[in-house]
């Protein structure tokens, strides 16, 4: 990449207002960004930080199989950039290895020796013989270790991986450029990336990231997750972003979705406004309710017992959404039923006499398990997952609901059960009917396909309640993959197609007739997708008859208190206006207007 | 050529932690020394990548050999090493 002449003001200024009008427009954008220059994304978690950039490495591509050491180098110098690379690396490792402790710990230390393990380095060396360059070299050699040992399949199986790594560490050592994965600048950071995945945030540490900009990605992306459940603004599809180098430092913007670099006093001091305006937040008192008492319970999301902990700490009312895959997620076998009901019991147990709705098994489509799903699907988000793996293998989901009604009677909780991908009303029969067989009391599902939404009122004719799945019912109502920045703008909860399905449902909820004994209509209709996390549009949701809403622990606080801020009739009325909008992009300006809290909190 | 046999005490066998600190302790040693079990080639004690590679769980015999000047006692140390259970550290 050349770098450009360092542009003077009267230039920089012209290429900030053309940058920032062309931010859509590849053919425009500069080669590398000029200072106080815009780029425009989409503002996926509120929040306004200054911040240095540190950039995630992409991931090491092999060498050409072809490639020659340069001219005039001969075997030995060859060999000793690679033990020279190797050295580096595994002073690398050692010296993180000492930071952590435990298996992580062991896990880095073995890694730092197989950086500089002799029989690598001599099975590289024997490569160089015809001249191959030492990256060439130690590929092959590392590919050939990894191979073996994952013929060998069990324990050596799984440290094919690290072999892996460690031959994409010795690359990029040798070829000079970072190491691939997160970046350890030694002092908090902006984060900055094409796109992030679980895998490469697992080990992410919260109190040195401040911020995410990503150039790819969108609203309801793993980005946009991670930053809500961190509570650091985020900045998505941002083509710009893949011209900010490290160092840089930048002005990130989470609310609006820019970034400026080279802030001006102007973004310093917003910056600090944001800083005190967070403090202004009200910590949630455990009693989710609109400002006339109409209340709406504020429950978490969580992946596992961890998450409890969170959402105990955040006051949350129970839990609107426990996903079970952690269980299932990277086994050759099922888990069997002693250990799901020892998992289960243990998120019940932080729970007693609160609500835990449980989502049986979400596999297929991007979370893949071994023994339940085909990977040879041409469409996995419209194939075979959620509840349709139990059309085959129904044996899984039978023992999945007995280790939960284990659980449940060993506990306190009060326990509902859902099913994830239901598309019509006889599916929903078919999952609940199990659920009682099961003895499991309360029954619902969830509604994540458009045809399940426009049938609700079918579906309440078995389901006990419904929740809204709202990232994949934008994503199936818009016919926009979820992962893919450039749809970012049709995978957005606030399209009016997605809201009128939100309101049809939330009609059917009210008009359901209860089979309990007191005789009111309604079923309950919850919100569990990221859409319930966005102050303004939970408001709008319970407008349009949501009745409880369920996210990420953190951003419990700034939901309730903007939901206190309104009565049931101003929530309605603003509900009513956003739905009539045309566009996305109005359906919001509209709620904003409606709601100033949202600027004073900062939101 | 000075020779011994010894039984991986590690509950977890000869991975990780243990074949660490194995490996640490051959380093130290002024000899080199090979390592083998079930029946596989004499490999290079010092590479955790041979060393993962036998597979060597609690209970299995391995052998040791070295040549040279503290050879012997070299191996006496490193077996000693073995038949501790290094997990319990």
């Amino acid at each position: 990449m050349s770098n450009t002449t360092i542009p003077s003001a009267a230039s920089a200024s012209a290429s900030a207002s053309a940058s920032a009008s062309g931010a859509a427009d590849a053919t425009a954008a500069p080669e590398s960004a000029a200072s106080g220059s815009e780029i425009t994304g989409v503002g996926v978690s509120p929040g306004r930080v200054i911040g240095r950039v540190a950039r995630m490495a992409p991931p090491v591509e092999a060498p050409d199989p072809a490639e020659k050491a340069a001219p005039g180098r001969s075997i030995d110098d060859e060999y000793a950039r690679i033990t020279d690379a190797a050295a580096a690396v595994q002073a690398e490792l050692t010296a993180r290895a000492a930071t952590v402790s435990g298996d992580a710990r062991d896990v880095l230390e073995a890694t730092a020796l197989m950086a500089s393990d002799p029989t690598l380095a001599k099975a590289a060396k024997k490569l160089l013989d015809d001249g191959r360059s030492a990256e060439r070299a130690v590929w092959e050699a590392g590919t050939s270790i990894a191979e073996q040992f994952a013929a060998l399949g069990g324990y050596m199986g799984e440290r094919a991986q690290d072999v892996y790594d460690v031959r994409a560490r010795l690359v990029a050592a040798l070829r000079g450029v970072s190491a691939p994965g997160l970046p350890n600048p030694g002092h908090p950071y902006v984060l900055v990336a094409v796109d992030l995945a679980p895998a490469d945030t697992a080990t992410l540490d919260p109190a040195q990231v401040i911020a995410l900009v990503t150039s790819d990605g969108g609203p309801q992306s793993h980005t946009a997750i991670l930053a809500r459940a961190l509570g650091i603004p985020a900045v998505v599809a941002a083509p710009q972003a893949t011209t900010l180098t490290d160092g840089s430092e930048v002005y990130v913007d989470g609310t609006r979705g820019r970034v400026i670099l080279d802030p001006s006093d102007a973004e310093r001091a917003d910056a600090d406004l944001a800083a005190r305006q967070s403090e202004a937040l009200v910590p949630f008192d455990g009693i989710g309710r609109l400002s006339d008492g109409h209340e709406v319970a504020l429950l978490a999301n969580i992946g596992g017992v961890k998450d409890a902990a969170a959402a105990v700490d955040a006051n949350a009312q129970g839990v609107g959404l426990f996903r079970t895959e952690f269980l299932f997620l990277g086994r050759d076998t099922e888990p069997s039923v002693e250990e799901q009901v020892s998992d289960y019991r243990a998120v019940f147990a932080a729970f007693p006499d609160k609500k835990v709705v449980l989502r049986t098994l979400d596999a297929g489509a991007d979370k893949p398990l071994a023994f339940l799903t085909n990977d040879d699907e041409p469409n996995p988000a419209l194939g075979i997952r959620g509840y349709r793996t139990s059309l085959e293998k129904r044996q899984v989901l039978v023992n999945q609901l007995r280790a939960i009604q284990t659980a449940r009677e060993a506990e306190n909780a009060d326990v509902w059960v859902m099913a994830p991908m239901i598309a019509t009303a006889d599916e929903a029969a078919d999952f609940v009917g199990l659920c009682r067989e099961a003895g499991l009391p309360t029954n619902g599902v969830m509604i994540e396909v458009p045809s399940a939404a426009l049938t609700a009122a079918h579906i309440f004719a078995t389901a006990d309640f419904v929740s809204l799945g709202t990232n994949d019912l934008t994503q199936y109502t818009m016919a926009a993959d979820r992962q893919l920045g450039s749809l970012s703008a049709l995978n957005d909860p606030w399209q009016p197609a997605v809201l009128q399905l939100v309101q049809h449902v939330g009609q059917a909820g009210r008009a359901a007739v209860s089979a309990s004994a007191s005789a009111t209509t309604g079923k309950p209709v919850g919100v569990c997708g990221e859409a319930a996390a966005d102050p303004a549009l939970a408001v709008v949701l319970v407008g349009l008859g949501v009745t409880t809403l369920s996210m990420t622990s953190r951003a419990i606080q700034a939901v309730s208190t903007v939901l206190r801020s309104v009565t049931l009739d101003e929530a309605e009325t603003i509900a009513a206006a956003v739905i009539a909008a045309p566009t996305a992009a109005e359906a919001r300006r509209i709620a904003r207007e409606h709601l100033p809290i949202l600027e004073t909190l900062g939101l | 050529m000075a020779e011994r046999q010894a039984t991986i005490a590690s509950r977890v066998g000869l991975h990780a932690r243990p074949a660490s600190l194995f490996i640490d302790a051959v380093n130290r040693q002024p000899v080199e020394v090979t390592i083998a079990a079930k029946g596989s080639d004499d490999l290079d004690a010092s590479s955790i990548l041979s060393i993962m590679s036998l597979g060597a769980a609690n209970g299995d015999v391995v052998t040791l050999k070295a040549e040279g000047d503290g050879a012997e006692a070299a191996l006496e140390e490193l077996a000693q090493l073995l038949e501790t259970d290094l997990d319990a550290e």
